[in-house]
């Protein structure tokens, strides 16, 4: 297994596991070749007809097919291939197809502007929010400009400004998690980055107002965390959300960082959706379209504007201190140990 | 710093196996700063004529540190030949250079409480194994082992004392249990000692010494940052004096959530303390780091931290700000 190209913008990438839907699509192609040259020719309507029922068979089998690989795949290809899919929607995205009108507002009011985090108000539907967002960005200019998706103390520090914000005028407040973590380095620790998520855990869990949370690609450690204390939080299927990356995990307790112990280590850490569910980690599955989000962006958008609109209308119907009550006892129970 | 801590072992007598172990548990410890290695002990082993399991160099290792200590050790900041008893009797800070050793939760907790006031509470809580996690080595594997070699039932240490006669809820974690690190266990003990600092209107103190968040628990260790914050907003709320202290190391997941929380933030002379572990933040940027990157004294130069307090003086401090706060 090939993953760690699995950054690379290749328009042509397609992950690995997806090799036996390619043989069927060339033969899809071959087929529909030959039926557009019959089309040109003065070929036998009866051949043309077969052509089109083995067509319509074979892209069967392909939905069929790529149905069950979706549904079987091991950690470590949804966290290599899938959440990181090149192509696969980021909130940038989602906040083109999901909301309207956006309003964005700029910086911490202490230091900076951090493009990796994004916030400003937006409607959803009927619905206005205020947004929080992890931004990745797509190609490489982007991508270095905001980071990757990795934050600053200031990212963070923004985030909380404009929840307040939210807060203070009875927004609801959604955020799109989309991180490999927080950005380790020199200016980040210089301005306090465990000090601004430890702040952010702090005041979202007291924030009075509702608070949505979605992990969509990558939910990584406490660069995640740090806007994702919430009253619901939802996960899309093919995203991974977890304590520390399993590249990270491998290079610790396994000592190395290769294909085996990384895979072995997105095995062991539980971080795909299923597991989080199950751990009481997140509180609902988002569903993608068939194949990933990455192949359509549109159905992908459209189930989450759902999930959201619904979401927040459940929250605003509960008075603000039950909601806070349970946002606590969410966490609270949190955890797993013996007492005796 | 770890060269000159090689160089001070093999300085000891070499028949003598009377001064070794117990210095490698709390003193000589390089500094690693990840979220939450394991544990693991680096002793290199005597040549044997027969291959030796895993449970029989743990054997070993638990007499060795049964055996009184030597006299003498090496310092491994200033090479000072220092006197064992005069560096307990200092707090572990050696009277030549100053060098804060690390120090277990119990021996803090004799350092910083009135003598036999401190009552350990939530100590029948342990660890189980929700994900089932085994990286090289099964996680009840090195739980076990930790739990025999410290003597300790998890990675913190919770419950009441007296601080200078000032009744307080006091937490500490265990640098020698799994490097600190917080799992289910740690975030429920430190929860429940701030829900009692409120039931009790009591000053709650909590000493933080840990790599972070403990992988073996993946989400469920990550998700104790969130419930240890929003109890620390309803002790907060409450108006509840929360003083954070913070000694070598303090990083990952523990930072990044109630260590850096405190309405007083102390930390110890020479204590690395972020988020991430300098290792990660080189191998990222691929640059050497400052000098004194991330020590306690550039916190406290950047503005995250009150005040830098040698740990002899820790005590007075600590009772000082609660005089002040009036609780």
């Amino acid at each position: 297994m090939s993953a760690t190209s699995s950054y690379g913008a290749l328009s042509s990438y397609r992950p690995e596991f997806e090799k036996p839907l390619m043989t069927l699509e060339q033969e899809i192609e071959s087929l529909e070749d030959r039926l557009a040259g019959n089309a040109n020719g003065d070929a036998a309507a009866g051949e043309s007809e077969t052509i089109r029922t083995q067509i319509a068979d074979l892209k069967t089998e392909h939905r069929a097919k790529m149905e069950e690989i979706y549904s079987n795949l091991g950690a470590w290809e949804i966290v290599s291939q899938v959440a990181r899919h090149p192509k696969r929607p980021q909130s940038t995205d989602y906040l083109r197809r999901v909301c309207s009108d956006f309003c964005q507002l700029h910086g911490d009011r202490h230091y900076g502007d951090d493009a990796a985090i994004l916030t400003g108000f937006a409607r959803i539907g009927s619905e206005k929010v205020m947004i929080v967002a992890h931004r990745k960005g797509r190609d490489t200019n982007e991508r270095q400009w905001c980071n990757f998706g990795c934050a600053h103390p200031e990212g963070y520090r923004k985030a909380l400004k404009n929840m307040k914000l939210a807060e203070k005028f009875g927004l609801p407040i959604v955020s799109l998690v989309d991180t490999k973590g927080a950005y380790p380095g020199i200016g980040a620790e210089e301005r306090g980055q465990a000090e601004a998520i430890a702040v952010n855990l702090r005041e979202m869990s007291r924030l009075k107002t509702p608070i949505v949370s979605v992990i969509i690609g990558e939910g990584g450690s406490g660069g995640a965390l740090g806007i994702a204390v919430a009253d619901q939080v939802g996960m899309l299927q093919f995203a991974w959300y977890s304590v520390i990356s399993p590249e990270g995990c491998a290079a610790i307790l396994w000592k190395q960082a290769t294909p085996t112990t990384n895979s072995a280590a997105a095995d062991a850490l539980h971080l795909t959706a299923t597991e989080n569910l199950k751990l009481g980690i997140i509180d609902e599955i988002i569903p993608e379209p068939i194949g990933g989000a990455h192949r359509d962006h549109e159905q992908a958008s459209e189930t989450l504007q759902k999930w959201l609109v619904q979401t927040i209308q459940g929250l605003k119907r509960q008075r603000i201190e039950a909601l806070m009550a349970k946002r606590y006892d969410r966490l609270r129970k949190i955890g797993s140990y013996s007492e005796d | 710093m770890t060269k000159r801590a090689a160089k001070g072992k093999s300085k000891r007598p070499a028949s003598s196996n009377t001064n070794d172990a117990s210095a490698t548990t709390a003193a000589a410890e390089p500094a690693a700063a990840e979220p939450a290695a394991g544990a693991e002990s680096k002793q290199t082993l005597p040549p044997a004529t027969e291959p030796r399991q895993w449970h029989q160099v743990q054997e070993g290792r638990r007499k060795k540190s049964a055996v009184p200590e030597g006299l003498w050790m090496q310092c491994t900041a200033c090479t000072q030949m220092i006197w064992r008893d005069r560096l307990k009797a200092n707090h572990r800070v050696c009277p030549e250079c100053g060098h804060h050793y690390r120090v277990g939760a119990a021996e803090r907790i004799e350092q910083l409480c009135d003598p036999g006031s401190f009552e350990p509470v939530d100590e029948s809580i342990t660890s189980l194994n929700p994900l089932n996690f085994t990286d090289l080595k099964p996680y009840p594997a090195r739980i076990e082992a930790d739990r025999k070699r410290t003597g300790r039932p998890e990675a913190v240490l919770s419950g009441t004392g007296f601080i200078k006669g000032r009744r307080v809820v006091l937490a500490v974690l265990d640098l020698t249990f799994m490097m600190g690190s917080m799992g289910s266990v740690v975030g429920e003990k430190v929860t429940r000692a701030i829900e009692s600092a409120l039931e009790y209107d009591l000053p709650l103190i909590i000493v933080s010494s840990s790599g972070g968040a403990r992988m073996q628990e993946s989400g469920l260790s990550l998700m104790q940052m969130a419930k240890t914050s929003a109890a620390l907003a309803r002790f907060d709320d409450a108006g509840g004096l929360f003083i954070s202290v913070l000694s070598d190391p303090t990083t990952g997941g523990v930072s990044a959530s109630f260590a850096m929380l405190g309405d007083v933030i102390i930390a110890e002379p020479g204590a690395l303390i972020g988020f991430a572990g300098p290792r990660v933040i080189q191998q990222t940027i691929r640059q050497e780091l400052p000098d004194g990157f991330q020590r306690a004294e550039f916190l406290k130069d950047k503005g995250f931290i009150d005040r830098v307090v040698p740990r002899g003086e820790l005590r007075s401090e600590i009772s000082r700000i609660i005089d002040y706060c009036g609780k």
